[in-house]
């Protein structure tokens, strides 16, 4: 009994002790209520939206797929250096094109460093916002849309993707710098520039190079699937090959992916560790 | 500094002390900065008729998003809009639900080795492939739907989760679990009494998070057959009605502004 209900009882198994009072415990019973019943409404949806014969006959398929994967197709390797280049230009341009961008707009948007707060500011947090919560696979298929499909298009909507992203982290950061070094470079009688340069710019470096390591990662990642939508790289062979249904060049494609993306984590850390 | 170079400085300019010291290495590093510069920007190969031909249709597209069009696919957007929000809780409330004990078993201060080895790979898989490759193998498994949407998202969910429980967990305070064991507390006991109540703030915060992340991932999700918005929105962009896209990318974005409020709200009121 005691392991659930936090309850003390006497001798006489009347209450002495419990670790709610009864206001408390309502609430949290109702809480409880609206989540269980909020979460078998969505269930019986997405229950009703299935079909349930795929579901039951996903083992097979599993196999199906599992046993047509291996081993993967080591000659199609060939075929992949060039988009495996063309992934990691696109990560690295896009993260160096989005930080061209984002340095400016973090200054304006920062509360210390911003002319002016009224007018400024908001818009500089509306490029923030809009550009940070749009998935860049959905900036890519507007680019696609507009600039037609190809590498071009992919550097463009990571690069867009990152701005809002880096932008945010760096005007925090921008926000948070210790003011007595700004005061002091401002009693020499510096100009805006140089505070810019010798007071703010030295705080903030360890942050900014942090950040862009970070950014570069997570870019690498999403930078492999952009092909999906036409936007190049190495998931335009992802998807030719689920097209032909050609699984032994998947399961290669996505053993590249994976190794990319550990050797992309692995090399964020190690610059991160050395920086900060 | 000593009087001497002092003195020898005297008169001289201040110069900025260089990044790198040693030179060499510094004008290598420089060159070959550059040279990676070159040959990527060199790699992209840009149709710029194509872009100024499609520089018209982005103006169409930033005109659209003045005039957004919300009623003549009214129907359409509204379903795509609740499967989202569906797959969204029910893949969060899931995939929080798993994380835990994941999340316990990666904590080396808690779990015995073998345990912990086999959840950090599990942490580790989740964490390395993309939500959309995951989503294309389980629409290709469990078929089209929000089915596939709806695990795609929950693995997703536990390996973001269970990494930083587990970290939480192997932060926390050993005084605390220490003193719950004294009493003589069961295993069970000591989880819930001595662990919980301290990473209880931090999981109610990160699954909130982790609730505003699932979102903005259920719009992506229909590109590749896995149910939500995405399928209306690439529906639009196929058909150039960039006035519906635009009303569904302005949807997104209040949605997650909204979402994002919301958390940062409650992860005050909590922690």
């Amino acid at each position: 009994m005691g392991a659930i209900m936090p309850v003390s009882t006497n001798t006489a198994g009347k209450k002495v002790w419990q670790l709610r009072n009864r206001n408390e415990t309502l609430t949290r019973w109702f809480c409880f209520l609206v989540l269980v019943a909020t979460f078998m409404w969505c269930w019986k949806y997405i229950s009703d939206a299935t079909t349930w014969f795929f579901v039951w006959d996903a083992p097979n398929i599993a196999a199906d797929i599992g046993s047509r994967a291996f081993p993967p197709r080591w000659s199609y390797m060939d075929k992949l250096w060039g988009p495996i280049w063309d992934t990691l230009n696109i990560a690295t341009i896009g993260t160096v094109l989005a930080l061209i961008i984002a340095v400016p707009v973090a200054f304006l948007a920062a509360r210390n460093t911003t002319p002016s707060t009224l007018f400024i500011r908001p818009i500089a947090l509306l490029i923030i916002v809009s550009t940070r919560s749009i998935n860049s696979l959905i900036w890519a298929l507007l680019l696609v849309a507009i600039i037609g499909p190809g590498t071009f298009a992919g550097l463009i909507a990571i690069a867009i993707r990152s701005i809002g992203f880096c932008a945010k982290l760096l005007y925090e950061a921008i926000e948070e710098i210790d003011h007595k070094q700004v005061e002091a470079i401002t009693a020499t009688g510096a100009s805006r520039m140089q505070i810019m340069i010798y007071a703010i710019a030295p705080q903030i470096l360890p942050a900014f190079a942090g950040i862009s390591v970070f950014r570069w990662d997570i870019n690498i990642r999403e930078s492999t699937v952009l092909g999906l939508v036409g936007a190049g790289g190495i998931g335009l062979q992802l998807q030719s090959s689920l097209n032909t249904l050609a699984w032994p060049q998947v399961t290669l494609i996505l053993t590249v992916i994976l190794v990319a993306v550990v050797i992309g984590e692995w090399v964020s850390a190690k610059v991160r560790g050395a920086i900060i | 500094m000593s009087a001497a170079t002092l003195e020898a400085r005297l008169g001289q300019r201040w110069r900025k002390p260089p990044f790198i010291r040693n030179n060499l290495l510094r004008w290598a590093m420089a060159a070959g900065v550059f040279a990676y510069l070159i040959l990527a920007i060199g790699s992209f190969d840009v149709n710029w008729a194509r872009v100024n031909e499609g520089l018209v249709r982005g103006w169409l597209f930033i005109k659209a998003f003045m005039s957004p069009d919300f009623l003549s696919r009214s129907i359409e957007i509204r379903e795509g809009m609740l499967e989202s929000v569906i797959i969204t809780i029910t893949s969060t409330v899931v995939g929080v639900l798993i994380s835990i004990p994941i999340g316990l078993g990666a904590a080396r201060n808690i779990a015995p080795l073998p345990v912990y080895l086999i959840c950090r790979g599990i942490i580790t898989l989740s964490r390395a492939l993309n939500e959309i490759i995951v989503a294309i193998l389980m629409v290709a498994i469990f078929g089209f739907g929000p089915l596939a949407g709806f695990i795609t998202l929950s693995f997703a969910t536990i390996g973001f989760l269970s990494k930083l429980l587990a970290e939480d967990i192997e932060d926390m305070d050993k005084a605390q679990a220490e003193a719950i064991r004294a009493t003589g507390s069961s295993w069970m006991q000591w989880i819930n009494y001595g662990v919980q109540p301290q990473v209880m703030p931090r999981l109610i915060g990160l699954s909130m998070y982790r609730l505003d992340i699932n979102f903005r991932e259920s719009a992506i999700l229909g590109l590749v057959g896995a149910g939500g918005i995405g399928a209306t929105l690439n529906t639009a962009f196929d058909r150039y009605e960039f006035d519906t896209a635009a009303a569904i990318l302005i949807i997104i974005i209040v949605t997650v502004m909204v979402l994002e409020y919301l958390s940062g709200f409650i992860r005050a009121w909590v922690q």
